[in-house]
């Protein structure tokens, strides 16, 4: 009887140093980073070959299917205003004061010269939605103890078959994301700092993008200020918005 | 008979105003057969080239199919059944499978159509054969002069495309280029990749599908159950629209060309009749009627067009022989950036129908305006025309 409170004992001491299971800390940061909706104003600083230019926006978005942003600077870019809804995307112009769906090759076109294709802004889906998740060690990044989960599609329609992962420890907010091909060519890396809490919600405040496979320096897209689960109204996410 | 004697007489007799006349309307009619010529030549050309290098004898497409539409070309696949399959292996039948890439040549971003087409076809001009040039790991692509120059690769060179296949999930991997072909159709070479049909079949996870089958000259046009045939007609009618639109443009400067020529003949005419006022009272005094005097001045006039149609044989005919040997060069026209078909050079193409046209236009608008000032003859009162009075 002894032993057998002693291996129970031990047991329980043992799980609750052991990892915990991949796809709980997937949940985990889909809790941190998916919310019923979202405003946030953000600037996207795109490095170029030699300059780097800033835009700031300020978008809304409810779920995975619907957004809005428009730009508020520079003054070339201000007033232009993008929607998607479902997987349709609309992006309205003041200077041509026209309205023109983004489709077929310029949906693999740089929005705005960035990292970040417009395909790329049109699939926002939770994670454990679409992955499979398993540990592969321990990393850390800044200092923050991280998880290294390697993310394989469980759905068809993933426009990653597979990613890794770096979730920080404690937080559980991705702290480095790679995206990878079918084939295993690895496409897109993310990185992602100044982890604030909102709401009760942690939340990388900063994120830079990089396409592996262009040239440059990457894109940063720095969160000025984000709110979860606010009153949107429903004509924010129409057409006819982008002309008001 | 008599007129025509006496116009030419009267002509020849007037000398360096003839020819100056004649000089004028000749090189009218030059202009106006150069330049159809060289837009009739241009279509032919461009409509062999098209035909060679893309739409074959037609094409069945995909019913979602629609070139001028990027969005249709995600959901334009098909599987393909027996019966085209028997055809394919006939040659008289050669699939394509199309499908939206981005390439990244030297780290830039570059939006293209990857096609799948069966290396073995001999249908198109497109030196697919390469592709077959080993069936190892590579996968080998061909590409146009101009896709080339774009995205600064060449034979040999290998280059990184990422596309998103049928579930849309993103695949990349690295093509070698096997060669690089020069074709005068801009659609079938800016920004296309061609791949074998069955890598890109694998790549898209569309086993045994295609998007167009184009038809070669073998083909007995039938109907294929879930494709639609898209005519010679139905391809080229852009082309035709440009030649229209080209023909037109061109109708202008060779209207107004001929309106300086025959404004000259229509002043040669009403000084004639003017200063000829003895000559008419002659004639109606030796018993021809007035109606017979008009025809003599109408003929000496409508007599110009022939004459100007002799003139510019003499000197045209050379000139269009020499211009075919050579052609107009376009090299210039081959770097703007333009969807239009055109070769290094293009030979003009004269056709009988044109000719004809052309020497019926210029006769009977000639014969017109010598007609309208020679009416004014048949209200003169023959005495007075006898005597020289101004009328």
């Amino acid at each position: 009887m002894k032993k057998i409170i002693i291996l129970i004992v031990s047991a329980v001491f043992l799980m609750s140093f052991a990892d915990p299971d991949a796809n709980v800390i997937l949940d985990k940061v889909d809790k941190n980073m998916s919310s019923k909706n979202r405003v946030f104003e953000s600037e996207m600083i795109i490095h170029g070959r030699r300059t780097s230019r800033t835009i700031t926006s300020i978008s809304y978005s409810a779920g995975n299917k619907q957004s809005f942003t428009e730009y508020l600077s520079p003054p070339r870019e201000q007033g232009t205003k993008m929607l998607k809804l479902e997987n349709q995307l609309w992006i309205y112009s003041p200077s041509t004061d026209r309205i023109i769906q983004i489709s077929g090759h310029m949906l693999r076109q740089s929005v705005m010269g960035s990292d970040l294709s417009y395909e790329d802004m049109m699939d926002d889906r939770k994670l454990t939605e679409i992955y499979s998740a398993t540990i592969t060690g321990n990393e850390t990044i800044d200092s923050r103890n991280t998880f290294v989960l390697e993310l394989i599609a469980k759905v068809d329609d993933a426009a990653y078959h597979s990613q890794k992962i770096w979730v920080d420890a404690e937080r559980y907010v991705p702290l480095k994301q790679e995206m990878f091909a079918k084939s295993g060519q690895l496409l897109k890396r993310t990185t992602l700092t100044d982890v604030k809490q909102v709401q009760g919600r942690w939340f990388p405040m900063n994120m830079v993008y990089k396409d592996v496979l262009k040239e440059g320096s990457g894109t940063e897209f720095r969160m000025t200020s984000v709110k979860f689960d606010q009153e949107i109204p429903d004509y924010i996410f129409t057409k006819a918005a982008l002309k008001q | 008979m008599l007129a025509f004697k006496l116009a030419f007489k009267n002509l020849m007799g007037a000398g360096l105003r003839t020819w100056l006349n004649v000089s004028v309307l000749s090189f009218a009619f030059i202009i106006i057969i150069f330049y159809n010529g060289l837009i009739d030549g241009w279509n032919r050309q461009s409509r062999i080239d098209i035909q060679a290098w893309e739409t074959g004898e037609g094409q069945f497409w995909h019913p979602e199919y629609d070139r001028y539409d990027p969005y249709t070309i995600k959901d334009s696949h098909s599987p393909m059944s027996e019966e085209i399959q028997s055809e394919i292996a006939k040659k008289n039948l050669v699939p394509e499978l199309l499908a939206q890439a981005t390439a990244f040549p030297q780290g830039r971003l570059q939006g293209v159509i990857l096609r799948g087409i069966d290396p073995d076809q001999t249908l198109l001009k497109l030196p697919t054969a390469t592709l077959t040039k080993s069936y190892d790991d590579t996968d080998y692509a061909i590409i146009g002069k101009r896709m080339a120059e774009s995205a600064k690769i060449g034979i040999g060179d290998r280059l990184l495309i990422r596309w998103r296949d049928k579930n849309g999930t993103f695949d990349a991997r690295e093509i070698e280029i096997a060669s690089v072909f020069k074709c005068d159709v801009p659609t079938v070479d800016k920004g296309q990749i061609y791949l074998r049909l069955e890598v890109l079949q694998k790549m898209m996870g569309m086993g045994n599908e295609a998007t167009l089958l184009v038809t070669g000259k073998e083909f007995v046009n039938k109907d294929l159950n879930g494709w639609e045939f898209k005519d010679q007609g139905f391809l080229l009618a852009d082309m035709d629209k440009i030649i229209q639109t080209k023909k037109a443009g061109g109708t202008i400067i060779e209207g107004l060309l001929l309106i300086i020529a025959l404004i000259a003949i229509f002043d040669t005419q009403v000084l004639s009749i003017f200063r000829r006022q003895k000559e008419i009272g002659t004639y109606i005094a030796l018993g021809m009627t007035r109606s017979q005097v008009v025809g003599i001045f109408t003929v000496e006039g409508g007599a110009h067009s022939i004459l100007a149609a002799l003139l510019g044989a003499v000197y045209g005919i050379p000139l269009f022989m020499l211009i075919n040997k050579v052609g107009i060069s376009m090299g210039y026209a081959q770097g703007v950036n333009t969807d239009l078909p055109i070769g290094e050079a293009i030979y003009p193409y004269y056709s009988l129908q044109l000719i004809i046209i052309t020497i019926i236009l210029v006769f009977i608008s000639t014969t017109i305006v010598s007609y309208l000032p020679a009416r004014k003859i048949s209200k003169m009162k023959p005495t007075d025309a006898l005597k020289g009075k101004l009328q």
